[in-house]
């Protein structure tokens, strides 16, 4: 059979979602993928999927079928006092809403990877409002782009090429000659290597920076100490200079905000410093979201539960207290008893801490390959990978959504098959109730 | 023994392997230390030696990576099962573990860099 090139594919990675990648197919299987960055590539082309569905006996795995999986998934969901049902990332919003679905059902926690990534970000925007733009608006316009705490030549590797640094706008048609990029960082990243300036910070210091570049901002320099966090004050100065004499300008900001102490306090400084810019000119933000549709989980969950992720279900209403309701906290105190891992590898993300408490619960997982969390799971259910062998919803980092395609077929069962046979399952053995 | 502070985060051969955990790529891409040559220098290692982290949550056995990208008394181990055995599970009252910044101790060691597979069954082992 010839070869077939399946054009703008959407990439199921990163929160770019590339909507330009092309994907060759033979004999129903992918052969290559152009244009993606590795991270994308080697994501199409795949790996070594988990063959069949499993169940764990007597600390090994017995291969097994799919009802037999969704049977025994049902019943420990529908008996569990205290069920998390966590990730909900790497997969469409047709699988999210299904999610959400189930975990009102058994009266459950819903919660995402955005816990342990931009969770922080998303409740600073609560606190304090969402400064943003597309990535189109950037691609056209922005002449100012600061890339604080985070290295998208590593994390989000077609960027600065895509949409803010090399690429010709309508008003910036010669790319990089019409910008000014910033980094800020605790280190040299790869990314501050090809910016045109890098501002190194100490850790854990970009509150204390973000309010001396607003102190700045309203004229009272005078009273910024002589460095903050590192940084000297002339610099801080100079990054004002260059921040209010822009005609557009954006931060893009990534785990260096949320990962280190202040968390979402970060997010509301920086927040605060974006909208006194717009004094002056026109200023945005965008998180740097990291798998392909986090922040369609965030989307989806809101718009059916009122609140973005951390949701508790066990009032038989949504309850939001990040904190309190956000996974780790809930492995830590020891309080879930059961525990759906899907389309998200809290195996490899979360601290040995939570760890410790998800050896100890029947853990199910929802997942086309095998990771860290295999390793601790009970049951594990494989499904078909959402982006390459299903279409559907995703939201790109600046919010707006993209329908992926579906390139090749496959015997797996979708993510949305897989939980609406298990909610399905589980309303019997409730008795409807 | 060196105080040092980690930072752990994403990197393109970690990312390149985020759907292929249980390989050897992503243990060479992920089970690994990185800091500047003065820092190597200091606690008497090569690039490729075992080096031991601890912190007050752990200690893990990686190898040890140049990265002249980072400044002195900084260290760097990419995302994932090696990282997360040692970050601070402070969520800071808002859901998220404290994977970047955290106070830790290196030092070269003859010990041995455990796989995934290792790695995780300390937990299942409680």
């Amino acid at each position: 059979m010839a070869a077939e090139t399946v054009s703008n594919v959407v990439c199921p990675l990163c929160g770019c979602l590339c909507d330009d990648i092309e994907v060759i197919v033979e004999d129903g299987k992918i052969s290559n993928v152009k244009k993606a960055c590795p991270l994308g590539k080697n994501k199409i082309m795949g790996h070594d999927r988990i063959k069949a569905p499993m169940i764990r006996e007597n600390g090994e795995f017995k291969e097994v079928s799919y009802d037999d999986v969704i049977e025994k998934s049902a019943q420990i969901l529908a008996q569990a006092k205290r069920p998390l049902l966590y990730g909900w990332a790497s997969l469409i919003c047709e699988a999210q809403r299904k999610g959400v679905e189930l975990a009102e059902e058994i009266g459950a926690l819903i919660d995402t990877t955005a816990s342990v990534c931009h969770g922080s970000t998303v409740v600073g925007v609560q606190g304090r409002g969402a400064p943003g733009c597309t990535l189109g608006e950037i691609k056209n316009r922005a002449d100012l782009v600061i890339y604080w705490g985070c290295n998208p030549q590593e994390a989000h590797p077609r960027h600065r090429a895509r949409y803010a640094h090399s690429v010709k706008g309508m008003y910036r048609p010669n790319g990089k000659n019409d910008r000014k990029v910033f980094v800020i960082d605790v280190r040299e990243t790869k990314t501050a290597k090809v910016a045109d300036e890098f501002v190194k910070i100490d850790p854990g210091y970009d509150y204390m920076a973000f309010s001396a570049l607003r102190t700045i901002l309203a004229g009272h320099a005078d009273v910024v100490p002589d460095t903050v966090g590192g940084v000297a004050k002339e610099k801080l100065v100079e990054m004002v200079d260059a921040m209010k004499s822009c005609e557009f300008g954006v931060i893009f900001g990534g785990m260096g905000l949320t990962h280190t102490r202040c968390r979402y306090k970060n997010l509301e400084n920086v927040i605060s410093l974006v909208d006194e810019l717009n004094a002056h000119t026109k200023f945005t933000l965008i998180p740097m979201r990291g798998h392909y549709n986090v922040n369609g989980s965030g989307h989806s969950l809101a718009w059916l539960t009122g609140y973005p992720f951390a949701i508790d279900f066990s009032r038989g209403y949504a309850w939001y207290n990040p904190g309190e309701t956000t996974s780790n906290d809930l492995l830590m105190r020891r309080e879930v008893d059961a525990m759906m891992a899907i389309a998200g590898d809290p195996g490899a993300h979360f601290p040995g801490e939570s760890l410790r408490h998800m050896a100890k619960i029947p853990l199910i997982q929802i997942d086309p390959y095998a990771n860290p969390t295999t390793e601790l799971a009970d049951i594990v259910i494989p499904t078909a990978v959402s982006g390459v062998e299903v279409d559907g919803t995703a939201y790109r980092m600046d919010g707006v959504p993209i329908r992926t395609r579906k390139v090749v077929e496959t015997e797996y069962l979708t993510d949305e098959e897989v939980l609406e046979r298990i909610l399905t399952r589980v309303r019997e053995l409730k008795g409807g109730n | 023994m060196k105080e040092v502070i980690l930072i752990t985060g994403r990197t393109l051969k970690q990312g390149s392997n985020l759907e292929n955990k249980m390989s050897d790529a992503y243990f060479d891409a992920a089970a690994r230390c990185e800091m500047n040559e003065n820092l190597l220098t200091r606690i008497g290692a090569s690039v490729g030696d075992a080096v031991k982290v601890s912190t007050r949550f752990g200690e893990v056995v990686v190898n040890a990576e140049k990265d002249d990208g980072l400044p002195d008394g900084h260290i760097f181990i990419p995302m994932g099962p090696w990282a997360n055995a040692i970050v601070d599970p402070d969520t800071g009252g808002v859901g998220t573990p404290t994977f970047k910044g955290v106070p830790a101790n290196i030092e070269k060691t003859d010990g041995a860099v455990l796989s995934v597979k290792d790695l995780i069954a300390r937990y299942r082992e409680g």
